[in-house]
This record gives C-alpha cells, structure tokens and sequence, in this order.
C-alpha cells in the first residue's frame, strides 16, 4: 500500500479541465510545461484522457452548461485521484457569483457526486506557475495520509 | 521444456527492464532537446507501478472481453518475440527454419490488439485512432517486409534469424553492400512508424484525437499497453541488428561492445527523428511508404537479385 501511494505521488499525470474560464488560468497551466518550470522533473505529464489522469486541474467558474459535463469527467477518472481548483472562479466563482449563468462552484459540484473527494484551492487570477507546483506539492504530502 | 520457459521469462523482463530503460532515455533527451531537465531515471518504472494500483475502468459502451483481452495479448505478443529474438542472437545454430516470419507476424501482434481494443472501447476518438493504426500498419508493412527480404536473399535465402546471423558473420554485414543501405534505412524508418513515434504517431495524436487508441484505458490495462511499446522500443532495434547488421559478434572481447554501440545508434536515431518531425497527416504517411519507400525497397531488392546472379557482392 505504501509503495502504491509512493509510486502515485511519483507520477501524478495531470488532465486540464476548462469549465468556462477566460483562458488565462489555462495559460498559466500551460507555462509548467516550459523549460523555466518544467513538471516533468516531478513526473506529472499533461496527459490527453481522464481515464489516464490523477490530477483534475480544472479552471473556470463551472457554469450551468459545464457542470454536469466536469462531474462526468471526475467520475470518468480513475481513482484515487486529486482536484486541482484552479484560480479564483474556480475556488468561488469569483466575481460571477450573482451572475444567473452559475451552476455550483467547482468543489461543490464534485462534492456532489462524490463526497470524499480529495479538493485542493490554488487563489489568483490567475495563479502563479509557482503556487501550482506548491499546490501539487502539497496534493502530495495529502496522497501520503490516505 | 523447462528451457523454453526459462527463457521465455528471461528474455521477457530483461526485454521489459531494457524497453523502460529505453523510454526513459527517450524522455530524457527529448527533454534536454527542449532545454528542460527531464524526469529522473526511475520515472517509466515509477509510472507502470502506479497504473498497475489504480482502478480499471471500463466504459458502459464497451465490449468487455475484448477490450480487456487486447493488451493481455499485446503483451505476451512482445514477450514471445523478445523470447525468440534473444535466443537466436544468443544461440544462433538454435534457430527454427522460418523463425524471421514469425517474427514478421508477432510484431504485427501489439499493433492488432491496439486496434482491437479501440474498436471494442466504443469510443468516437478511439474508433478514429484505430482506423489511422489500419491505415499506418497498410502503409509500413509492405516496405518492412521488401526491406527485410533483401538480407533474406542476400545470405542465400535463408528464413532463419540464426541462418542470417551465420551467414553474415562468414560474409560480412548485409548493410555493408548497396542494397544493404537502402534497405536498412527503408527498415529504419518503418521501425519508426511500427513504434508509434512522433513523425507517424498519428494513432494516438494527443493533441487532436485525445490519445486516440488509448482513450478509454485506465490502470493496469494501460500499463500493459505501455510495457508492450517499451518492450518494441527495445525489440525493433534488436531486429535490425540481427538481419542488417551482423548480430552480437564475439569472434573477440571487443564484440559485446560493438554490439551495444550498434544499439545506442539505432535507438539514438528513433529518439533524433521523433524531436526534429512534426506529425504526418495519415493521407502523407499513406503516400510516403508507398510512394516514397516502397521503390526504394523495390530497387534494394532488385540490386541485390542481380548482385547475386552476377557475382558481385558490394551491389
């Protein structure tokens, strides 16, 4: 069991879910692959199926349209797997909350389909490439209490 | 009896180690190509470990059996061919009379059963991953088999791996002659499409088709499918060596050495071809082989009938 959980946090493989955001966030993602951050030396991969994922990093404020669609993804995953709330509309919608184009925010649209689920909040708009990789950092060290 | 599963084994982990090896060097240059530091050395292995501890999903669109069946095969396919590749570079005078066409129709094996899981997953991108696999394996396998039946006729016609190794060692290398060249680079860039890597990745486009082939794996399933790849990576090379290049020579101390930097430079040449080309559309890839490689193959063939009717052994 420990050396599954080591392996796990060894090769986090990591799939991108815009649920409606502006593409800013997605930018932000996009820059750990470059050579200046590179996530590669960590193992995580971007990888192009959930089925292949343990990391959902999902940006955007979860609309109505997108909602049942990123609670399809998370039950698409193979578990065990961690979510990765990306930036402000992603942890509370942020400055959409009162628009009438809202479904739940992200974790409690995941919560809804499955309670246990492992949610991590990186904040900004958009967040650093930095607080991402503190942020799987610590996606890991919670893989470890499992 | 016991041999044969003996090696069997052997030559199966030694081939998967190798192959994972293999794609983690891959993975390192390609990083370093890009100025990146690149995941450490244990990374491939670390990577089917944990897909062996997660869950294996299957979609409610599938046809279970097959798609749980098919990387199953892929896998004791590649095994299979590692066993009798090993075996024949290591004990040539072993060797069973038409071995090479197993060999042919074993490697078809991993690509098969890709196309047989895709169609069995139920899923739109898989279904176009698996037709592109069709339509990739149409396309190389023609020029492959051409290029491998030049070293065939060149040491006397011999269908034997160990027959081929035998003959080249009194003879010399079959790349050594004209027909030679041409065919190994023929053979060269058909390993390249056999392996999936990028120039004719086009199957499992990440980017276009969400790892078309691959889509709906999960797990364990797909770590089968991964170590079959890892074990082609290591078997195709292996391949050439023995029918081109002359196999392991150990006529002295210095032939294990020859033998690996053999190695190093084919592997060395799928990792340089994969970082210098974009990804063929699959109507490119279709043209290339057949238009491209295949008279090539064709003239290889023509120059080495006409090099043995004359005599003339560097033709």
């Amino acid at each position: 069991m420990a050396l599954k959980m080591w392996a796990l946090r060894k090769s986090l493989w990591v799939y991108h879910v815009n649920a409606g955001a502006c593409n800013n966030c997605d930018i932000e993602v996009l820059e750990l692959l470059t050579p200046r951050y590179d996530i590669e030396r960590f193992g995580m991969i971007l990888v192009g199926s959930p089925r292949h994922a343990d990391v959902l990093a999902v940006t955007g404020v979860c609309t109505r349209q997108a909602m049942p669609r990123l609670q399809e993804v998370y039950m698409q995953t193979a578990k065990p797997c961690v979510v990765l709330a990306i930036g402000a509309c992603a942890n509370a919608q942020g400055i959409f909350t009162e628009a009438y184009h809202m479904g739940l925010p992200v974790d409690e649209a995941i919560k809804a389909v499955d309670p246990n689920a492992i949610i991590i909040y990186v904040p900004g708009c958009p967040p650093k490439p930095e607080s991402m990789i503190d942020a799987a950092v610590k996606g890991m060290e919670l893989l470890k209490t499992l | 009896m016991g041999s044969i599963v003996l090696t069997f084994i052997l030559a199966a982990t030694g081939t998967l180690v190798l192959g994972l090896v293999l794609r983690w060097v891959d993975r390192k240059v390609t990083a370093m190509v890009q100025w990146r530091v690149g995941p450490p050395w244990y990374q491939t292995f670390v990577d089917v470990l944990k897909l062996m501890g997660k869950e294996n999903l299957v979609p409610v669109t599938a046809q279970g059996t097959g798609f749980l069946l098919a990387p199953m095969i892929a896998l004791a396919g590649s095994g299979v061919t590692a066993a009798i590749l090993w075996h024949a570079i290591a004990i040539p005078s072993q060797a069973f009379v038409g071995d090479l066409i197993v060999v042919i129709y074993l490697l078809i094996l991993p690509a098969l059963m890709t196309m047989l899981g895709a169609a069995a997953s139920g899923n739109p991108h898989a279904a176009i991953g698996a037709s592109r696999e069709m339509k990739l394996l149409l396309s190389y396998e023609l020029p492959m088999v051409l290029a491998l039946l030049v070293a065939v006729a060149q040491t006397g016609w011999s269908f034997k791996l160990g027959g081929i190794i035998e003959a080249q060692a009194a003879g010399g290398s079959v790349l050594l002659s004209i027909s030679g060249a041409l065919a190994i680079i023929v053979a060269i860039l058909c390993m390249q499409a056999k392996l999936g890597q990028v120039p004719f990745d086009l199957a499992e486009a990440e980017c276009e088709i969400m790892s078309g082939v691959y889509v709906e794996y999960s797990g364990p399933s797909l770590a089968m499918f991964l170590m079959s790849r890892a074990m082609l990576l290591a078997l195709m090379p292996l391949l050439l060596i023995i029918v081109f290049w002359g196999g392991l020579y150990t006529g002295a101390w210095w032939g294990y050495l020859t033998f690996a930097g053999k190695y190093f430079v084919l592997v060395a040449l799928v990792t340089l071809i994969r970082n210098t080309n974009p990804r063929l559309r699959i109507d490119q890839t279709l043209k290339f082989f057949w238009f491209g490689l295949t008279p090539v193959a064709v003239l290889a063939l023509v120059l080495a009938l006409v090099g043995i009717a004359k005599g003339l052994p560097w033709l």
